[in-house]
């Protein structure tokens, strides 16, 4: 970073460039694990899907991307005109600016605030205005419902996560995503999920809970993207699709961008928060600033792998259920872990 | 069991149902895919089935049983009768050829692929093949046409077949003049038909 301001002497370029970072890698990794999902899809299913456009169907997610640009953006005339036009972009944005605080590598964070993991919080809460701007503004009543189903999904599930980032934050000490994944730095024992870089009597005795505290976020942050087995909110063969039945073209792109980059997000947030984010698991080997990019992006991209994996395996669940597995059987399990832990800590 | 027993049993129950879909799903993702890449690579058909009809036209007698057999009516043909003094010349299973076949059509759009057509056929000249790709942007072109008798030599047959009718017409006279006693054949008057429309109920009565 020092290296790019003294090159561009100039803070406002620096900063541009530096946002807009994420960006390009935001769509190059949804081009990726769009073709991740169909290959995946297709060899669970035993078919082989895209072949044609060219090696292995690579280009095909491009041809999608295209496609979806080109089409003609139709604004129903009786919806609420400002309210349709915006809503993509702040469901969008919501996601986008969660990036700011992922720690790519030990030298790249977007912005190394305080508050990292409150902050992450607090932007997943936004997509959901999106969502719910986007089903009312429809003026559509299957969208409306649809808006609202995610809207109480995504809140019910906003509870977990922020206990289970609670639980780790009472074990690092710092709401830093940076200072998380520094914690868990020197290979993979120190990870959170096997109890962190603590003594051996604390670490042993925190371990299960710290695993079932990763488990436990790793299927609320299934049900924050809104995916299988907890995709009501875009249920398309049962549901009317959901908030984004009238959208077409470009907004549609900018919500399906917008699902994609979030899945990255929460898989980030689950590796740099249990899985020692940047930090190779073989401690010194394979370390460095360029290794950590690698160890982050390809540890969020195995959780993808599973949630891909998952979404083929689960069927959907009722929405009772939804709210069953929500309030009674993740937050409580949490709050017990959340209890045990600070009482290890205290000990 | 008790209601926590079954907490907690479903809980732990619904985690090892999800490890052993996994399980499932996973063998699936490296088994071989069951996909043929079908322009590029094409499966085996069977041996008897059927697709596209071809007609030998050489062995073709115009017996037009195929015809008759056709539950669609997609073969048309037309037949002109050849004068003795001409050669046909055999079919592959030494039947003579006493018609000329100027026209063969089958519309094979309209074709159901029985093969009902394929077992009348005396001279086995009318054959289902394997061949499946055929489609067309113009309906027109799935009208097939197996006759290979030009213009010219249809018309010559034509003519050749009036002035030999001529020639035995003119016979037939000249037999007929040297034995006037030919039976006449009275045409039989058909029973009038009846005038009156059969009566039908008034609907404003009822």
């Amino acid at each position: 970073m020092k290296f790019i301001q003294t090159l561009l002497a100039n803070q406002v370029l620096v900063s541009i460039l530096l946002s807009a970072l994420p960006l390009v890698f935001i769509v190059l990794m949804v081009l990726v694990v769009l073709y991740t999902e169909m290959k995946v899809a297709a060899h669970i299913q035993d078919r082989v899907a895209y072949m044609r456009t060219g090696w292995h169907g690579v280009l095909q997610p491009i041809a999608d991307m295209l496609k979806l640009l080109q089409k003609e953006d139709i604004i129903p005339t009786k919806a609420d005109n400002v309210l349709f036009r915006v809503a993509p972009f702040i469901a969008f944005t919501g996601t986008y600016v969660a990036y700011a605080v992922l720690p790519f590598s030990s030298i790249y964070i977007g912005s190394n605030i305080n508050l990292g993991a409150f902050f992450l919080v607090a932007a997943g809460s936004l997509v959901v205005i999106g969502i719910l701007m986007a089903g009312w503004a429809s003026n559509n009543k299957w969208s409306l419902f649809g808006g609202i189903r995610s809207a109480a999904q995504m809140i019910s599930y906003e509870i977990p996560t922020a206990l289970g980032v609670v639980i780790v934050v009472m074990i690092t000490g710092s709401l830093n995503l940076q200072d998380v994944t520094k914690f868990q730095d020197g290979g993979i024992g120190n990870w959170i999920v096997f109890g962190g870089p603590l003594p051996w009597t604390q670490k042993f005795m925190l371990m299960p809970f710290t695993l079932v505290t990763f488990i436990i976020m790793f299927v609320a942050s299934i049900a924050e993207v809104n995916r299988t087995p907890f995709d009501l909110p875009e249920a398309e063969s049962e549901l009317v699709q959901g908030f984004n039945t009238e959208y077409s073209g470009m907004r549609f792109a900018m919500f399906y961008l917008s699902e994609y980059a979030n899945l990255f997000t929460v898989s980030a947030v689950v590796v740099s928060l249990f899985l020692g984010g940047w930090s190779s698991p073989f401690a010194t080997f394979m370390s460095g600033p360029i290794w950590g990019v690698f160890w982050f992006v390809g540890k969020a991209y195995i959780f993808m792998l599973i949630q891909i994996w998952l979404r083929w395996t689960l069927p959907r669940l009722r929405v009772d259920q939804l709210m069953f597995v929500s309030w009674k059987v993740l937050t409580p399990w949490l709050f017990v872990c959340l209890f045990a832990v600070g009482l290890i800590l205290v000990i | 069991m008790s209601a926590l027993g079954t907490y907690f049993y479903n809980i732990f129950h619904s985690l090892y149902t999800v490890i052993v879909g996994m399980k499932i799903t996973i063998r699936h993702l490296f088994t071989r895919s069951a996909t043929v890449q079908y322009p590029t690579v094409k499966m085996k058909i069977p041996e008897r089935a059927r697709n596209r009809l071809f007609v030998n036209i050489d062995d073709c007698i115009g017996c037009d049983q195929c015809s008759i057999a056709c539950p669609v009516d997609c073969i048309t043909i037309e037949t002109i009768k050849s004068t003795p003094d001409m050669d046909l010349g055999m079919t592959s299973k030494n039947t003579k050829k006493r018609l000329y076949v100027p026209r063969f059509d089958i519309d094979i759009a309209k074709c159901c692929y029985c093969g009902l057509c394929v077992w009348p056929c005396p001279t086995e000249c009318i054959v289902m093949t394997d061949v499946y790709e055929f489609a067309e942007f113009d309906r027109q072109n799935l009208i097939y046409s197996f006759s290979n008798m030009t213009v010219e030599e249809i018309a010559a047959a034509k003519e050749r077949l009036e002035k030999y009718n001529g020639e035995q017409a003119v016979k037939k006279a000249a037999a007929a003049k040297e034995s006037p006693a030919s039976i006449s054949i009275v045409p039989v008057t058909p029973p009038p038909i009846n005038p009156e429309p059969p009566a039908v109920p008034d609907s404003s009565k009822v």
